[in-house]
Parts: C-alpha cells; sequence; structure tokens
C-alpha cells in the first residue's frame, strides 16, 4: 500500500534503487550521486513525516508494510515459549503471549498478533481479540505474578472483536477483569503501543506502570471513522474526529496519557524496522531496570496514584 | 465503546404527556400518577422505564439518609472538542442547565434499611450516562470512601459507554475505576454492582462487570459492543433477546435479575450476607 503523502519518498527511494542498479551493473562509481539523493531523501522523509496529521498518522500505523509482534519477537526477543489457551474455551490466536528474555530480563510476554499476509490475518481475526483471549492474557499476567517476572505487552488492534460468540461470552466482562486485576499484579508491567491502539481492546492489556508509544502509532477511545458517524454522522468526517480525538503519541504524552514516546525512524517503522525494534529493545530495558528496582508495595501504589491522576475536570 | 450518545432520545421511555405516559415497551397510556407511584414500571406489561439518579436514590435509600459527595465536580472539556454540531465546552453548559446535574453520576453515602453503605448512581440523561473524567473521578473517590470507612459500594451503572468528546481521558477512566474497584477486593469490601438498562461499551467492559454481585432489571440493555457494529461485522441476524439482562443471565454474566420494587430489600439481604461473614468467628 501506498500512502498518498510517501509518493515523493518512493519516488526518490526508486530513484536510489535504480541508480544502485545502473552503478553495478555497469561498474560506474555513482556513490556521490547516490549519497546526494539518500541525504535528501532523509531529509525529505524528516519533514513529511514531522508534520503528518493525526488521520495520516493512523494510515502509518495501519500501515501492512508496519512491523507486528511476531517482527519485534524475532527481532528482539529470543528464547520466546509461546503458551496457548485460556483453559476454558479457546487458543485465541490474535492475542498471543508467552516466556520470552530481553537482554538480562526473563519477562512474560503479551500482545496483540496481528498479521501481514491474508492468510495471517485471517488465522488471527486482524489481532481483534475475543474474550478468551483476554481471559489467556490474564492468565499469563497471574503466571508472571507466581513466578515474579515482569510483564511486558505490546498493543496493536483495531479493537475488541464485535462479533456474537464475543458478547456471548463476555467481552466486557473479560475487559473489565483484566482491567481490575493489573491494577494489583505485583510485577512490573511495561506497555508498548506499537500500533493501533483501538479502545477497550487496547487497554484490556494495558494498564502499564510505565505506558510508551511510537513515535507513529495512535491510541483512540473509539476509532475515528466510528466517533465521525456517531458526532458528525458521517463517516467521511473521520479525518477531522482523529484530530479532534487527539489520538498520536505526541498530544497523548502532552496529555499525561502515556510516559514516553519510543522514536521511529524518519519515514516510519515500516521503512526500517530492525532499527524501531532497537529503539524499542533499548527503552523496554531501561524501564524495566528501573521498575524492577522498586518494592512491590511501592510499584503498587504508584501504579495506583497514575491511574487516580488520569483525567481532566472541574470542581 | 460509545456507539450511542444521541442527545436527543434522552429519555425514551416515557413520552411525557400532561397527565398520560405512553409505555415505550407496549404503548400502553398510563395514568401518570400511576406510573410514577410503580416506580416507572408499566402496570400493563412489566417494562421498567429509565429513572433519574434523584428517583433511584429514592428507591435504594433510607428516607433522608444520602449525603453527596464531591457534588462540585463538572467536565471542563480538556480536549477544546468541536464536533460537526459544535463545541462539547457549550453542550456541557446546556447539559447543565437543563438536567441539574454537573457529571453523569450522583455519589455519597447513606443507608439501605439501617444498613450504612457507599453508593454511586449514574444518570442517562448527563451525555447518556457516559463515563468523562468526573465520572470516573467521583466513582473513584466514592469507592476510596468505601475504602477508608469499611462500607459496602453499590453502583448502579446507566451508560452508552465512554465519553468521546474527553478522548483518551475517558477510556483512561476505565483503568481508573478498576482500581478502586481493584482495592475493595484487596480489603475484602463488597461491591455490588447494579446494571440498568442501558449499561454498554467502556461502563460495562470495566466496574459495572466487576460486582461481588451482578444485578440487573428486567429487560434492561446491557452490551459491549453496539447491535449496529455487531451485525455490520458478521452480517448476520442476532437473536432477538440479544444483549438483555436475560441473555446475559442465561450466560452466566448476572448473578440475578430483580424487580425494581424489590431492589432495596434484595440488595439489604445480600449485605446480610457479608455482614454474618464479618462477625460469624467472633
Amino acid at each position: 500500500m501506498d500512502l498518498e503523502f510517501e509518493k515523493t519518498i518512493i519516488d526518490i527511494e526508486s530513484k536510489i534503487a535504480e541508480l544502485q542498479k545502473l552503478s553495478a551493473e555497469n561498474k560506474l562509481d555513482l556513490s556521490v550521486q547516490i549519497r546526494e539523493l539518500k541525504k535528501r531523501a532523509q531529509a525529505y522523509k524528516e519533514r513529511v513525516y514531522d508534520g503528518l496529521t493525526a488521520w495520516q498518522r493512523l494510515q502509518v500505523a495501519r500501515h501492512p508494510q508496519r512491523p507486528v509482534l511476531q517482527d519485534f519477537i524475532s527481532m528482539m526477543f529470543s528464547g520466546f515459549v509461546e503458551l496457548h489457551g485460556d483453559r476454558g474455551i479457546a487458543d485465541d490466536r490474535a492475542l498471543i503471549g508467552g516466556f520470552a528474555t530481553l537482554g538480562d530480563y526473563r519477562v512474560v510476554l503479551v500482545g496483540h498478533n496481528k498479521g501481514k499476509t491474508a492468510e495471517e490475518n485471517a488465522e488471527r481475526n486482524f489481532g481483534m481479540a475475543k474474550p478468551e483471549g483476554y481471559r489467556k492474557a490474564l492468565r499469563l499476567f497471574k503466571l508472571a505474578e507466581k513466578w515474579n517476572l515482569p510483564i511486558i505487552t505490546f498493543i496493536d488492534t483495531a479493537g475488541a472483536y464485535p462479533g456474537l460468540e464475543a458478547e456471548e461470552r463476555g467481552q466486557a466482562e473479560a475487559i473489565a477483569h483484566n482491567l481490575t486485576e493489573m491494577a494489583r499484579i505485583q510485577v512490573p508491567i511495561v506497555t508498548l503501543v506499537s500500533g493501533e491502539g483501538g479502545s477497550g481492546g487496547a487497554i484490556g492489556i494495558g494498564v502499564g506502570d510505565v505506558v510508551l508509544m511510537l513515535t507513529n502509532a495512535v491510541y483512540s477511545v473509539i476509532s475515528p471513522e466510528g466517533c465521525a458517524s456517531i458526532l458528525w454522522r458521517d463517516a467521511e468526517h473521520a479525518p477531522e474526529a482523529a484530530e479532534a480525538l487527539k489520538i498520536t503519541a505526541k498530544s497523548l504524552l502532552e496529555m499525561g496519557v502515556i510516559d514516553e514516546i519510543v522514536t521511529e525512524p524518519a519515514g516510519g517503522a515500516h521503512r526500517d524496522p530492525t532499527q524501531t525494534a532497537e529503539e524499542v529493545r533499548k527503552a523496554l530495558q531501561k524501564h524495566l531496570a528501573v521498575l524492577c528496582a522498586k518494592s512491590v508495595p511501592v510499584l503498587l501504589e504508584e501504579r495506583f496514584r497514575k491511574y487516580s491522576g488520569m483525567g481532566r475536570f472541574d470542581s | 465503546m460509545p456507539w450511542f450518545s444521541r442527545s436527543k432520545d434522552k429519555m425514551p421511555a416515557e413520552k411525557k404527556e400532561d397527565i398520560w405516559v405512553r409505555c415505550s415497551a407496549c404503548n400502553a397510556h398510563v395514568y401518570k400518577e400511576e406510573w410514577f407511584a410503580n416506580l416507572s414500571v408499566c402496570p400493563k406489561c412489566g417494562y421498567h422505564g429509565r429513572l433519574t439518579c434523584d428517583q433511584r436514590l429514592e428507591l435504594l435509600l433510607d428516607p433522608g439518609s444520602f449525603t453527596e459527595l464531591n457534588a462540585s465536580i463538572c467536565p471542563n472539556d480538556p480536549l477544546n472538542f468541536v464536533d460537526g454540531k459544535g463545541r462539547y465546552a457549550e453542550k456541557i453548559s446546556a447539559t447543565i442547565e437543563e438536567t441539574g446535574l454537573r457529571e453523569s453520576v450522583k455519589t455519597g453515602y447513606g443507608k439501605i434499611n439501617a444498613m450504612p453503605v457507599a453508593v454511586a448512581v449514574m444518570d442517562f440523561r448527563f451525555f447518556g450516562g457516559s463515563l468523562g473524567s468526573g465520572t470516573g473521578e467521583k466513582i473513584l473517590r466514592a469507592a476510596n470512601y468505601a475504602y477508608d470507612f469499611d462500607l459496602p459500594y453499590i453502583i448502579v451503572s446507566a451508560s452508552g459507554g465512554a465519553r468521546m468528546q474527553e478522548g483518551m481521558y475517558s477510556l483512561m477512566q476505565m483503568a481508573k475505576t478498576c482500581a478502586g474497584i481493584a482495592r475493595l477486593n484487596e480489603k475484602k469490601l463488597p461491591y455490588i454492582s447494579v446494571l440498568t438498562d442501558p449499561t454498554a461499551g467502556g461502563v460495562s467492559a470495566s466496574y459495572a462487570m466487576m460486582g461481588d454481585v451482578n444485578m440487573s432489571e428486567p429487560g434492561a440493555l446491557i452490551a459491549f459492543a453496539g447491535r449496529r457494529v455487531i451485525e455490520q461485522t458478521i452480517k448476520q441476524k442476532l437473536p432477538k433477546n440479544f444483549q438483555t439482562a436475560e441473555y446475559l443471565l442465561e450466560h452466566g454474566f448476572l448473578d440475578l435479575i430483580v424487580l425494581r420494587h424489590e431492589m432495596k430489600d434484595r440488595i439489604h439481604q445480600i449485605l446480610t450476607y457479608y455482614r454474618a461473614g464479618r462477625t460469624f468467628r467472633n
């Protein structure tokens, strides 16, 4: 998928590729020209990406080539042991988890499992979990607590799946239960919104001691399309709704909803997944080090205070 | 997900005419006096109409026992939100004017058959009972009050879900209120959740579902996602009783459905078990 605002970037990139091919085939030294073009591409990418609107960032967050959980697992973690099932109904492929190692840290990793291909997304339901997914997540959180391992969660979902069976099996109850339990889990929780943070389906694994967001990730109480169709009575107004809802990492940092932005390379995570993963790894390790040094009572008191302080009102 | 927050049909249950009330379920015309004497339950078909928070408090608590807490809290439009129909800030003023309420929930403490409790009662007239920052704040503070004074906590929900106009602050109220409930659990204090018509979206997916005992009234709508959203997603018709209290009872998410005029005594009866458990070894 090509994004409208990326056209020029893609043009420059293909020109660079052409020159590289030309230089290789004809044994020409075009390194000066290539370097010059790369510099231009970089400056252009930075300019374009600095100025993205909320709606444009949402397109980046949903980009089919954006790194998904499985990419992060293979790029950053070692020794991943996936643990399956909620011990009740099923193993939800839309939300997965297990043991994983990040540098010196052994952790329990839980995250939405978006796919990149049609087959993957069919199997993983586009990362939209059902109650059994949230219940599996909770089972893993409790396991982490029992074994005294810190928890890392990756958020990347359009939302909890809105289906008949999901309602029947208690989507609301499953999310509510996670929120309540996560408030008091006695191990550190670090959350990263890596792509789309879709409402209840996102926060259902998102009650972190520290909540991080990638530069082009979004986090919203409702999809801008959904909001527009209710408040504007027309989904066409989604770009305005995206702006009004303040869904970007930058806005949410200013609002105090998230704690830190993990910087994506210019041009977005889909241009350079390796560099993105490296930044994520550094941020996660830094916060794990701080959180793991805290006593359990301090950790829980600070978590309670953090969430108690959410919101703005008059009194 | 806040899938209905249309401001026009705030109280569709009773179409108010001069001396008649038309039941929105069976269309029967009932004398207003009879309707309200019957606690807004249709005497013909048993439909439980929506109540204001004051009507609900009157129904649940001993006369004169209610003391309101944090009454001054009100929304302040933290996002400077403007939609197709105007500014949230202006709608806040208009809604306060129209309802006499300052948020979508009233909180405080009182007595149920002489038993002290902390309470939070939502009101659907205020932005569809949606979960604003102030709503979450009041619900958390009432939970903290219950925590500090060792009181049972009762929340009566009536809400379309999150308040979109407050963006992510609204979503965060789900985590915030549940953190309050979690502390009550830790202290083994009872929490009874009454899910009334309607309880949906972010409210059903947070404190409303977390009662030690979850109860509802006949026919109440209780949902996570909206019916239309689900129909569009799965492209099939949904069962007729889908997302009613009866449907949730059948699927294991409610403990009981209680008739309105029995609600107070039933809550009291349940709390006597809590009280018994607190004292039986002493």
